[in-house]
């Protein structure tokens, strides 16, 4: 029986791939990698690395503890490389309409009831429910790929991050 | 080329391999030991039926998927929400230059029940259409049994995440889910989850890499989360995606482990435009206008991410829809 290497990437230790043009433009596809990004961003800075219409990918490098978070829906986060712990609170009061797309950071911790914690490692994804608040938690650094709609701190630099030749 | 609905769909007759003929439209279907052979009023085709069923599989389990489904460089479908046309030569530049190519509209619900009688007809007992080759038997020869139970698996499709109460459940060797050879050596430990009393359904989380290291099944994408019409549809890969599948909206991948390569062509002509090698950690965008096929030589982990908005076939139909992923 032929015994497999499963490749994954990390922050230390990733391999980017590349598009090889034969008549077309590279931006059209927007070719990235999220182990590169969260490498050259700053601590919880939310960068697309995808977007289809209001909807985004953003490739998160975890380090330290983020602020505090309010999400109007579901977001998602997938834990690429190193351990995130998410803190999770239900706000005592509304803190952000549901109507809304995107989370948005707060200056503080609300008040409210601790609802639990997530203890997530490489390839464990997370649910921040809607009409919640949470935070990130990461003694070193790690990558979080995050599921969500475009909000007011959604980086865009796709310049930066994409193959354009 | 005609471009009329036609609900026509009949099998009829069992040929001397034991396999039955079809007919939708003007388009014939019949098997023998090798081959799937397509008949329509301007011509003919063939594909091997390893790979026709492969196609076919797909095709039946997405329900005819975002935009054009090719089985090959002739035949295929083209999804147009309600209604779906069947091809032949349509989206090949030679067949449209000789005025050979063929096509007809059928109501989705029509021609998808045609599709799935073929497959579950010319499917043979320890055949799986969704199994990498090494893992399953074979598709030739006269019809022997049947495989229903391979051919009408159920797609998964979480409301909010796997794991959440209530919702799609992660995998187990308990629940017939073991863990795929190419992916022994993934890490099956579940994430530290400490819910306070009454948060239980909203604390949730699990270990994806290892929910898609035990997938029994090879380029099926199957919704594991969705904040509201994003949809992450992860899949496991081995050898070629058995369809090119032709855009008509933006589609975007995140390789989650080893490496895929595509060939990406000109949606309408089949001219290549590119290749794109994708590693463990890599984020790529399909155009709108292009067609691709997948290769993965190991088993690998592919995040394909949609967005299921019913906004946009409308888009679609206007011209609305962007083209390009991305303008910088």
């Amino acid at each position: 029986m032929n015994q497999y290497t499963t490749v994954f990437g990390s922050l230390s230790d990733f391999e980017k791939g590349r598009v090889d043009i034969v008549d077309d433009d590279p931006k059209y596809y927007a070719f990235s990698n999220v182990y590169d990004v969260a490498s050259r961003s700053g601590p919880y800075e939310k960068v697309a690395v995808a977007k289809n219409l209001e909807y985004v990918l953003e490739a998160i490098r975890a380090e330290g503890t983020s602020e505090w978070r309010a999400t109007p829906h579901d977001e998602f986060a997938l834990v690429m490389d190193g351990t995130v712990i998410v803190e999770l609170l239900d706000p005592a009061e509304q803190l952000i309409d549901p109507d809304a797309s995107g989370s948005i950071g707060l200056d503080a911790q609300p008040s409210g009831t601790r609802m639990g914690r997530v203890i997530a490692g490489r390839g464990h994804m997370a649910m921040l429910p809607a009409g919640r608040v949470y935070r990130f938690v990461a003694d070193e650094p790690a990558v979080i790929l995050l599921q969500t709609i475009e909000g007011p701190d959604t980086v865009y630099k796709w310049a930066d991050i994409c193959q354009t030749v | 080329m005609t471009d009329t609905l036609n609900n026509d769909t009949a099998g009829a007759g069992v040929n001397d391999a034991g396999y039955a003929t079809f007919t939708a439209g003007g388009f014939t279907f019949r098997r023998d030991e090798y081959f799937a052979t397509i008949e329509w009023p301007t011509g003919s085709h063939q594909l091997a039926i390893d790979s026709f069923l492969r196609s076919m599989q797909r095709d039946v389990a997405w329900g005819f998927f975002y935009g054009i489904v090719n089985f090959d460089e002739v035949f295929g479908t083209m999804n147009h929400y309600g209604n779906v046309d069947m091809f032949a030569g349509r989206f090949n530049e030679a067949y449209r230059k000789a005025e050979v190519d063929y096509s007809e509209n059928f109501d989705h619900d029509v021609l998808i029940e045609c599709f799935k009688a073929i497959l579950s007809d010319w499917t043979n007992e320890g055949y799986d259409p969704f199994a990498a080759p090494m893992e399953t038997g074979s598709a030739f020869g006269p019809s022997k049994g049947t495989n229903d139970a391979a051919v009408t698996r159920r797609r998964v499709v979480a409301d909010r995440m796997v794991g959440v109460p209530g919702d799609e459940q992660i995998r187990s060797d308990e629940t017939g889910f073991p863990i795929n050879r190419g992916f022994e050596d993934v890490p099956q430990d579940e994430p530290i989850v400490r819910a306070e009393a009454g948060y239980e359904d909203e604390v949730c989380s699990f270990n994806l890499f290892a929910y898609l290291s035990r997938s029994d099944v090879t380029w099926n994408p199957s919704v594991v989360s969705a904040c509201k019409e994003s949809l992450y549809c992860p899949t496991t890969e081995e050898y070629i995606l058995p369809v090119i599948h032709g855009n008509d909206r933006v589609e975007w991948f995140v390789q989650l482990s080893d490496e895929i390569q595509w060939d990406v062509e000109d949606r309408d002509t089949g001219a290549k435009r590119a290749r794109v090698v994708m590693k463990a950690g890599d984020v790529a965008a399909m155009p709108a206008d292009i067609r691709h096929q997948g290769y993965s030589p190991k088993r690998s982990m592919l995040l394909v991410w949609e967005n299921g908005s019913p906004r946009i076939p409308e888009m679609i139909a206007k011209g609305e829809a962007t083209v390009h992923p991305v303008d910088f």
